[in-house]
């Protein structure tokens, strides 16, 4: 068992045995290889079958929305800040919540692991920065920080910026050079390519919306694309309606997105989703200096006006 | 019992013949995703993959269908009658269909397909579809099909089994469309039968034995439903649950759909498409009123549906077929094997 697990299930039940929180959100091990997914403790005990591994890809911000109780969480650095919106956006008080921050080094991309090999993973194994994977008469032994996630790779706030306890020592936060490199190279596309990209990227959504669900930032009660009276878009397969969805749960997220890739761990045919964010998270970064969920202590840019802000994108 | 011998060479001369006569569909990769689709002129069934992400229940079932029709053009004849649109029935074949899908559409049918009602669209697709299905020969790890009455080599639903042995398929004909299909792509080596049924046997039951998991339905018919629908363990289930709608749109045996109208310019339209009871606004009522408006009313909903409403109603094992979608695709890994066996096993005199 790693040191954070170890950790977790320590604080975790020590909280929920003396009461101080009703119940503590972490994670725990899935029924499938790869797959650490939410849970929740309600016990000491239950608190037992807490997990930290590098497949913990979710962000339980999500689970705290207009919750009454009072709640334990495990944060790693872009959950934390996806708390700090909550708070702000009055989902959440701060005394509702006891962070345990999780000072992180980064999730993989579970589908760039499993095209490693030519059938099935049956069994995952981490120590430290280093992973083993077997098959049916496979292994590789891979090295974790090659096989990062897209959006950890270029994380900056791998610390949690909040929290109320920590299960470890502060990592080191990485020096990004170009850090959206990504973004530059779709806006540096023709009109006809650049459409082409997004065609394709939608060409097999299904409209489950767990890419929404999954995201903490979509928590209104009910969503554009699913109110009728009036209804803003149709439900079908038509592309028009599909692309309306992307495009606008991307734009309510502007100002607000911390990259935290849940949407694309959730999409069940492996859409990259963050393209439509990223250029967001650029754009409020480069015309407000501003990262989402980093303070309590000074509110988001398009909540306010300041006579200086710039208005260089209206055309 | 018919046996015909397919040589892997002769393969894509008969697909290719059999379009001739029947619009195909079968699995393909599209941006990284096996889907079942309808094929294109040049493109070929892949009947090697693991399970296809959405499964072929679309071929009958198209996740939009455009269902009636009208001009709202009064100098048109007919304008403001809503029409049933002409679509294309002509024969169909689903290439590498797997037979826990193929058992699937078995389910589905008894929603479609009654005494009471027939619902033209899928039965006129059903009707002109063959099945050509393709043995399992290595179940994936999220293979529960036998457990929920299929299995790996099931011959439910299906016109022709193939049986994959390398260079060749042995086809079993199951009935006479399948046969209809064979003869018209070409396939017309009959192989020996009993070595044949032999050879399939030895691989079935190779098949069979990979398949570890198993799941216990047994009891699940002899539960109290209100026992059932009250047990405690609903709230702790569901509470990780993001209520999208992956798990229904994955699977093979979901058939709830929507009906909405879409108008524009001079034209009107009455789609069907996929519904989800994960959705808070699959029950909404027009009142506003909501009977599932809390999650873990509509994960109790989906599991008890699947696995003790419908098993009461029809007397036809579970409305699963253990194809493992759900389980795979579901983004925090709600897992209705466990959830299949902790209702199996649940007794309320534990609790009390
Ligand atoms: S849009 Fe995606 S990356 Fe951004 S906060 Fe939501 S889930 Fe995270
Ligand atoms: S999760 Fe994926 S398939 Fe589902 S709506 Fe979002 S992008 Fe589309
Ligand atoms: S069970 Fe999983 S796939 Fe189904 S609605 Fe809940 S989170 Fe989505
Ligand atoms: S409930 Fe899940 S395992 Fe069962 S048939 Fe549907 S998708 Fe497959």
């Amino acid at each position: 068992m790693n040191n954070y697990t170890k950790n977790i299930r320590k604080i975790s039940s020590n909280l929920l045995e003396d009461g101080r929180v009703d119940l503590v959100l972490g994670f725990k091990r899935g029924t499938l290889p790869m797959a650490s997914v939410p849970g929740i403790a309600r016990t000491p005990e239950e608190a037992q079958g807490f997990v930290w591994d590098t497949n913990c890809r979710l962000n339980l911000a999500n689970y705290i929305t207009d919750q009454k109780e009072k709640i334990g969480i495990i944060a790693k650095g872009c959950d934390s800040r996806n708390i700090v919106n909550h708070i702000m956006e009055n989902k959440i008080p701060r005394d509702q919540v006891y962070i345990i921050g999780v000072p992180c080094t980064g999730m993989v991309d579970k589908n760039r692991i499993r095209a490693l090999l030519d059938d099935e993973i049956k069994e995952f194994k981490e120590e430290g920065e280093v992973i083993l994977i077997r098959g049916a008469g496979q292994e590789r032994v891979l090295d974790k920080e090659a096989y990062l996630r897209d959006n950890c790779k270029i994380c900056t706030h791998r610390n949690p910026v909040i929290h109320d306890d920590l299960v470890g020592a502060l990592v080191k936060e990485q020096k990004i050079e170009d850090p959206f490199r990504d973004v530059a190279a779709i806006e540096a596309m023709e009109g006809e390519e650049r459409w082409n990209h997004f065609e394709g990227l939608l060409s097999n959504c299904i409209r489950c919306y767990a890419c929404r669900n999954a995201c903490p930032l979509c928590y209104c009660p009910a969503c554009f694309v699913d109110e009728s009276k009036p209804q803003w878009i149709g439900k079908g397969q038509d592309p028009t309606d599909i692309r309306t969805f992307h495009f606008l749960r991307a734009y309510h997220c502007a100002g607000r997105c911390t990259d935290c890739g849940a949407c694309e761990e959730a999409c069940p045919m492996d859409i990259q989703v963050r393209d439509f964010t990223r250029k967001l998270v650029k754009d409020s970064f480069e015309i407000y200096g501003w990262e989402p969920g980093l303070t309590l202590d000074r509110r988001p840019p398009l909540e306010t006006f300041k006579p200086e802000d710039s208005d260089k994108f209206i055309k | 019992m018919k046996i015909i011998k397919i040589d892997k060479n002769d393969w894509t001369r008969g697909i290719d013949k059999s379009r001739e006569t029947y619009q195909l569909f079968g699995p393909v990769t599209d941006s990284g995703q096996s889907i079942f689709k309808q094929l294109d002129k040049n493109a070929y069934p892949e009947m090697g993959g693991t399970n296809s992400v959405m499964s072929p229940k679309s071929v009958l079932f198209p996740q939009t269908e455009k269902i009636l029709a009208a001009s709202l053009d009064a100098s048109m004849e007919n304008h403001h009658i809503m029409q049933r649109p002409a679509a294309d029935y002509s024969r169909r074949a689903v290439i590498g269909i797997r037979p826990y899908d193929a058992k699937a559409v078995r389910l589905v049918k008894l929603n479609f397909d009654t005494a009471d009602y027939r619902d033209p669209y899928w039965c006129d697709a059903h009707g002109a579809t063959t099945f050509v299905g393709l043995a399992v020969n290595q179940p994936s790890a999220v293979d529960f099909s036998i457990s929920m009455g299929s299995g790996p080599f099931g011959e439910e639903g299906l016109d022709v089994l193939l049986v994959d042995l390398e260079d060749h398929y042995l086809a079993k004909v199951l009935t006479p469309k399948g046969g209809a299909y064979l003869s018209d792509a070409g396939f017309d080596a009959a192989a020996e039968t009993d070595a044949s049924l032999t050879t399939i046997e030895t691989m079935q039951l190779a098949a069979e034995a990979a398949i570890t998991t198993t799941v216990p339905t047994d009891r699940l018919q002899e539960k109290a439903l209100l026992d059932l629908h009250g047990a405690p363990f609903w709230e702790d289930l569901a509470f990780t649950c993001i209520n999208c709608g992956t798990c229904t749109f994955v699977c093979p045996t979901c058939w709830c759909f929507d009906i909405q109208d879409e108008t524009k310019g001079k034209s009107t339209s009455r789609f069907r498409n996929w519904d989800t009871c994960m959705s808070p606004l699959f029950t909404l009522h027009g009142s506003g009123h909501n009977p599932r408006g809390k999650k873990t009313q509509r994960v109790r909903q989906r599991f008890m549906h699947k696995l003790k409403y419908f098993l009461d109603k029809y007397d036809q094992g579970t409305m699963c077929v253990g194809c493992g979608r759900c389980v795979e695709k579901c983004p925090v890994n709600i897992d209705i094997r466990s959830i299949c066996s902790t209702m199996n096993a649940y007794d309320p005199k534990d609790v009390a």
